[in-house]
């Protein structure tokens, strides 16, 4: 059942200006489905999932406002029942997972290369400040270059520039027919394979490889897949079975992703070939995202993926999340547009980097 | 036009030209600089022409390094510094300051590199937008955001604008095409925003610089995605007796879950003068026609076309036309493309707007643009990216004409406040500038700016990047919300008068 709307960012407001008085901080949580990501939270918890509802859904204007509290699950039935669907293809991470956290975490799912990220598709955010100032920036309207993109910064910040209250996003029809495909392969030609496909015509909306199998989903109308399969080959996955398997691969619920060994997930250019790291490989969004199960030492990773061009972050681990360093002038920035945000340091301090 | 300067953002310093001068001489040939008026003038403005300022001092670095020790220089001695692409901007971005550096990346001109398998193209500020497109085509790949000004805009400018072009819809902005960039800050350090990846550590930094009109630094580098060329597009022309059922129809194509690539409409009057230009074999009796293009797979393209047509019809079209080969289909779109030359004609000057509007309130803005354009006694011709929004009211006027300038400077600014209280922006792609800071006082509360003013600082604490641009002063605000009191409300009430 959805749960009915509730505004309570004039009780937030009460406690991020009592956090300012008392010079306390705190550290916001929608449901905790995603507390694991990121470095531990030391403050004070501000509990945000009662500020929840849709504000408004237009599905001919393809845009949605929910407040952050809003259960994901909730959002997405919403969509369904129209015939849409949230492009990014959001991991939950729990059953009450929350379109704030969504945005905080800036995670997207498999489909994310094909359509796009959380932060392509926030258009507006209703943000808290850290002076406990309610301000509005961007809007409900697809093309606005007035101001600087605020909305889009709140996206993986990880609530440390605030509390976002209300998100105003870009939603997209769902296609009319998907098919998932299977063809076995070397680790090598699957990179190269599933990068030529993606230079090419096909209607792509998923690509993945778990070492011996790459799977790809096509998505469209029912006879451009017909057409699609006739040229691609490869084995058809039942349908249901496919939708669980991409719902597993989204959810990290695949046997791969079990046990206690570090997770660590690299963001790559696409075609780059299986970096020389000792461990288990996953490979997602056509081998822009690898998964990566280690227990090699943190500093051997990020210079890893510092050299290729691309990062890393510790994402599930028992020693806790750590994102890839930042140089020093990139540093230097973070610190200054915290400050900008949130001048008295009260949010989520040291979630993202240590020290702030 | 005046352009609408204000003392408060004002920059001041005493430094001696001269003596500057020779600082840059240490660095830059002769040729690097220019401070001759006559050789500045092609500086005095961009594609806004009527604004003009004489710049300090123009210079045209070679390399990075040389556009770094610029920068360095004017920090250490307090002078403000105004970038520039091709200068094809339409709202004055790129406008100088009289007593500012005009920073001019007109010599960073080379692809650097096209990685096919990656599909991403990396490139210097000042190529060219449709050469991307054109060094890509030989991979099969093209670069998606194409504004209308393609063949001369360059990429450092179109990331400082975020701007779009007609295939926004499926395709997104620049912002959404882009993977990583080179800045140099203020200071004169470089750093890297983004990178190989789809994503990157810490704040998305690549999003808050794209469309920051200049503000936070100097883009020396981009690296931009691209995509495969479609197998093909098709494109239809829809008639309509009634501009809110054409409205209505395009609602209703996007609810039905079409997304095409182009979807663009035009009245009455922008028809007219397109056909009298570009003889398109468009419907001149029509009171709006609709194009709307779809790309992609033969499959996929020729059920999309199908499923468009059926619901043009069934919203009112009278008429719905196939391009039936290329050349009728480029047809389709010259009249569209030309739409703004062609007002030209019809007018001795116009002014060009670009609010963006929720699609469902396109009748009721319409019916406003209609009601001030009798009231101000001025045309107006009416070209819309439906699909997306984006409204492009042209004001016809004549600069000759006593205070024909005035008035429609007046009725531009009279819409973008209907846009705003229709719940939609002052700005969907041309960017706020020179031109339209004074509406950025009628879109955004002092708080809001505020906030813009200390994200500003955390990347130019001294305010030498643009200075006067994008962001109003709240000084400004208060003298703009003072002349514009709405239903007994004063805008920034808590603002000192001046």
């Amino acid at each position: 059942m959805i749960e009915p709307g509730c505004d309570v960012s004039v009780l937030l407001r009460e406690r991020v200006l009592a956090a300012i008085a008392d010079k306390t901080s705190l550290n916001i949580i929608g449901s905790s489905s995603k507390a694991f990501y990121g470095r531990p939270a030391q403050s004070e918890p501000l509990v945000v999932a009662g500020h929840r509802g849709i504000i408004s859904y237009e599905p001919t204007e393809l845009v949605m406002t929910a407040r952050c509290g809003t259960r994901l699950a909730d959002i997405e039935a919403v969509l369904a029942d129209r015939g849409q669907m949230l492009a990014f293809e959001p991991p939950h991470f729990g059953p009450d997972a929350t379109l704030g956290g969504t945005v905080a975490t800036g995670l997207s799912g498999p489909r994310r290369p094909y359509t796009g990220a959380v932060r392509d598709v926030v258009l507006g955010v209703k943000l808290l400040n850290g002076h406990g100032e309610i301000l509005k920036f961007g809007g409900e309207v697809m093309k606005n270059v007035a101001g600087f993109d605020v909305s889009r910064l709140m996206v993986g910040a990880l609530g440390t520039l605030g509390v976002v209250l209300e998100i105003s996003m870009k939603v997209l029809p769902r296609p009319e027919a998907d098919t998932t495909l299977l063809f076995t392969m070397t680790p090598d030609a699957a990179l190269v394979q599933m990068n030529r496909w993606a230079g090419q015509n096909w209607p792509l909306s998923a690509a993945c490889f778990d070492g011996e199998v790459v799977r790809i989903r096509l998505s469209g109308a029912q006879t451009a897949i017909a057409a699609a399969l006739q040229k691609l080959g490869g084995d058809v996955l039942p349908d249901d079975e496919a939708t669980s398997f991409w719902a597993d691969v989204r959810e990290q619920r695949l046997a791969f992703f079990q046990g206690e060994t570090s997770l660590w997930r690299l963001s790559l250019a696409p075609a780059t070939t299986q970096p020389d790291l000792p461990g288990a490989w996953f490979i997602d969004w056509g081998g822009a995202l690898h998964w990566l199960k280690t227990d090699q030492p943190a500093e051997a990773i990020f210079q890893t993926a510092h050299i290729l061009g691309g990062h890393a972050c510790r994402f599930r681990s028992p020693l806790g999340g750590e994102f890839q360093p930042l140089s020093t002038g990139l540093e230097k920035l973070h610190r200054n547009i915290k400050r900008a945000f949130d001048p008295h340091g009260i949010f989520n301090a040291g979630r993202l980097y240590e020290g702030w | 036009m005046n352009h609408p300067e204000h003392p408060a953002e004002h920059i001041a310093h005493t430094v001696d030209k001269a003596e500057f001068l020779r600082q840059l001489s240490q660095f830059l040939e002769a040729g690097n600089i220019l401070s001759a008026p006559e050789a500045m003038r092609p500086y005095d403005c961009d594609g806004m022409s009527a604004y003009q300022v004489l710049p300090w001092l123009v210079v045209l670095p070679d390399t990075i390094e040389q556009a770094q020790a610029v920068l360095r220089l004017c920090y250490q001695y307090g002078v403000p510094v105004v970038a520039r692409g091709a200068g094809t901007g339409l709202s004055g971005g790129a406008l100088p300051v009289a007593n500012g550096l005009l920073l001019s990346l007109a010599k960073f001109t080379r692809i650097l590199a096209i990685d096919p398998i990656n599909r991403s193209a990396c490139v210097q500020p000042g190529v060219r937008n449709l050469a991307v497109s054109e060094a890509a085509a030989p991979f099969g790949l093209y670069y998606a955001p194409d504004p209308s000004s393609q063949i001369a805009c360059t990429l450092g400018g179109n990331v400082a604008e975020n701007s779009g072009g007609v295939h926004c819809l499926k395709y997104g902005l620049t912002v959404h095409n882009l993977l990583a960039l080179k800045l140099l800050t203020v200071e004169g350090e470089l750093i890297t925003l983004g990178g190989a990846g789809l994503d990157s550590a810490g704040y998305d930094l690549l999003a808050v610089v794209t469309g920051s009109e200049g503000l936070l630094g100097v883009i020396v580098e981009v690296t931009l995605k691209l995509l495969p060329l479609p197998e093909t597009a098709a494109t239809l022309l829809a008639v309509f007796a009634d501009i809110e059922q054409a409205g209505e129809a395009v609602a209703a194509i996007i609810g039905a879950g079409l997304v095409p690539a182009g979807l663009e409409m035009m009245d009455n009057l922008a028809i007219r003068a397109a056909e009298a230009f570009v003889h398109a074999g468009y419907p001149v009796e029509a009171a709006a026609l609709i194009l709307c293009e779809m790309d992609g797979m033969v499959a996929q393209v020729t059920a999309d076309l199908v499923r468009a047509q059926t619901i043009l019809f069934a919203n009112g079209a009278t008429e719905v036309r196939h391009a039936q080969n290329e050349a009728e289909r480029k047809r389709f779109w010259a009249g569209r493309k030309a739409a703004f030359p062609a007002i030209g004609r019809l007018s001795p000057d116009y002014y060009c707007m670009d609010g963006t509007i929720p699609r469902r309130r396109l009748a009721e803005v319409l019916r406003g643009i209609a009601g001030l354009s009798e009231k101000f006694g001025l045309a107006v011709a009416n070209v819309f990216h439906a699909g997306d929004g984006n409204l492009h009211p042209l004001i016809l006027y004549d600069a000759n004409q006593p205070g024909d300038l005035a008035r429609a400077e007046a009725f531009g600014s009279k819409i973008l406040q209907l846009c705003v209280a229709a719940g939609g922006t002052i700005t969907g792609e041309h960017g706020v500038g020179m031109e339209k800071i004074n509406q950025m006082c009628v879109q955004f509360s002092s708080g809001e700016l505020r906030q813009f003013h200390a994200l500003k600082a955390a990347f130019d604490p001294r305010g030498l990047l643009n200075p006067g641009k994008a962001i109003p002063s709240l000084p400004r605000c208060a003298e703009f919300g003072a002349l514009h009191v709405h239903h007994g409300h004063t805008p920034h009430p808590e603002l000192d008068r001046f």
